[in-house]
């Protein structure tokens, strides 16, 4: 078990945040959360990620780590116990391109812009959903005959792109939009199924209340903002 | 069994101009990987690209025994780790591994979109983007310091990544009036030195001019003046 003084500064809210909590929890280290006011950034976020001045930073040894990809493979490669990435040289270059996948902007973003947006005419919300819905198809295919994107356990490209897993929940509840339902993508719910209701997952979702809030109240903000344009 | 590094089983898809493409080649050169180059035609990709590379569609992709590698710089990782010798590309360490893919991932992010855009704009939008190119490269050169290589005294994953874009430093000096030389003396003379003691540079970088003169056409292309 790597040793040293573990700090992490990040945002209740955050998927990206939420990955090292997992990871780190994977590996039994012990940290300490460090919330972050994004509005009001502390000099120690500023003088720790001066190049993105964003969370996460990883804080080890008074050593920082930013890009939460790049802290889950330093957290893997310092922690040995619990691998999240395989040896294999082909498996890890798998796991990277999913994670980078889920991350390029049309993944995240269709999905955050289906929670932001819900404009009138249905038209827009409509090509966001099948962007969304294409990328998904891709999803639905790598899980093909396993449990996990990582195979059995739950690897790399699973704590990556886990964020789908309660985003598409919330989604349903602040906008009526089911991106992910049984019947298309069965392999992607029993994902989210066994995902969420792993231990370790489970225990460290944002609260789910204070999501629904946030959200609505992002959402109705911009509804305001374009009904008064 | 001795086995040829490569072995015939090495495909690499790519653009002669691609800078992403050629860190691949570079990579490749530096561990004295033999493989079979296919130049695809952008406008017209090979149905075997479109199978390789069905989410982004895009080159570099690496084939290696019939299973494809995409984004060129998960291909010069992977490459990195199945010939870990010679010329290890990452360093051993965690900690300055991850600042290694620090600097690649900052790169990636910046460099290519803002490069873009100094050949695509005019007038004020030129001048915003001529900033901020020469801000990316100070802050580049302040990674570099006084090493001989980003990589410290060995040419590392942060050269790799980096260096493909240097033959493309004169397009953007030409276009957006400034000079790397007088901005960023460290960079430049790293960009020098890479030509000079590393053959895997020499080899795979075309010539600035050549690469302005492929702008050009992109220009004509995108009806840009």
């Amino acid at each position: 078990m790597a040793t040293g003084e573990v700090k992490l500064l990040g945002t209740w809210s955050s998927p990206f945040v939420l990955r090292i909590k997992w990871a780190l929890g994977m590996k039994g280290a012990q940290y300490e959360f460090i919330e972050e006011d994004i509005s009001n950034k502390s000099p120690m976020l500023l003088q720790y990620n001066p190049v993105y001045k964003k969370v996460p930073v990883l804080v080890h040894d008074g050593k920082p780590i930013t890009e939460s990809l790049i802290i889950l493979e330093y957290i893997d490669e310092m922690w040995k116990e619990n691998p999240i990435l395989l040896k294999d040289p082909y498996e890890k270059a798998v796991a990277r391109f999913l994670s980078n996948f889920g991350d390029s902007k049309v993944c995240i973003t269709a999905i955050y812009l289906l929670l932001h947006l819900c404009i009138s005419t249905g038209e827009k919300q409509q090509e966001a959903i099948t962007s969304a819905a294409e990328n998904l198809n891709i999803l639905e295919e790598k899980l093909e005959g396993k449990r996990f994107f990582g195979g059995e356990t739950i690897g790399y490209a699973d704590i990556s792109l886990g964020w789908i897993s309660y985003m598409v929940s919330l989604l349903d509840d602040v906008t009526n939009v089911k991106l992910i339902d049984e019947v298309t993508y069965p392999l992607l719910s029993q994902w989210i199924s066994n995902f969420t209701s792993s231990p370790l997952i489970k225990d460290s979702l944002p609260p789910r209340d204070r999501m629904v809030s946030k959200f609505r109240m992002l959402r109705e903000a911009f509804l305001a903002s374009a009904a008064t344009a | 069994m001795a086995c040829e590094k490569g072995e015939g089983d090495v495909v690499l898809l790519d653009f002669w101009a691609s800078p992403f493409g050629q860190r691949v080649r570079i990579a490749l050169a530096e561990k004295g990987v033999a493989y079979e180059y296919r130049e695809e035609d952008l406008a017209n990709k090979s149905r075997m690209l479109l199978e390789m590379n069905p989410v982004h569609k895009k080159i570099p992709v690496l084939v290696h025994g019939g299973k494809p590698v995409c984004e060129s710089l998960i291909i010069v990782q992977y490459i990195d780790e199945v010939w870990a010798h010679p010329n290890p590309l990452l360093p051993t360490e965690p900690y300055p591994r991850a600042r290694a893919r620090f600097w690649a991932d900052f790169i990636d992010k910046k460099i290519y979109d803002c490069g873009t855009r100094l050949w695509k704009l005019k007038g004020e939008a030129l001048q915003e983007a001529k900033k901020e190119m020469i801000c990316i490269l100070k802050l580049l050169e302040g990674e570099l310091g006084d090493k001989k290589y980003f990589g410290g005294d060995a040419f590392g994953f942060v050269d790799v990544a980096l260096v493909p874009f240097t033959s493309w430093f004169y397009t953007y000096e030409t276009s957006a009036g400034f000079s790397v030389e007088e901005e960023c003396p460290k960079l430049a003379a790293w960009a020098k030195r890479c030509a000079e003691e590393r053959e895997s540079v020499r080899k795979t970088l075309y010539d600035p001019q050549k690469i302005y003169e492929f702008v050009g056409l992109l220009k004509k292309k995108f009806g840009v003046e």
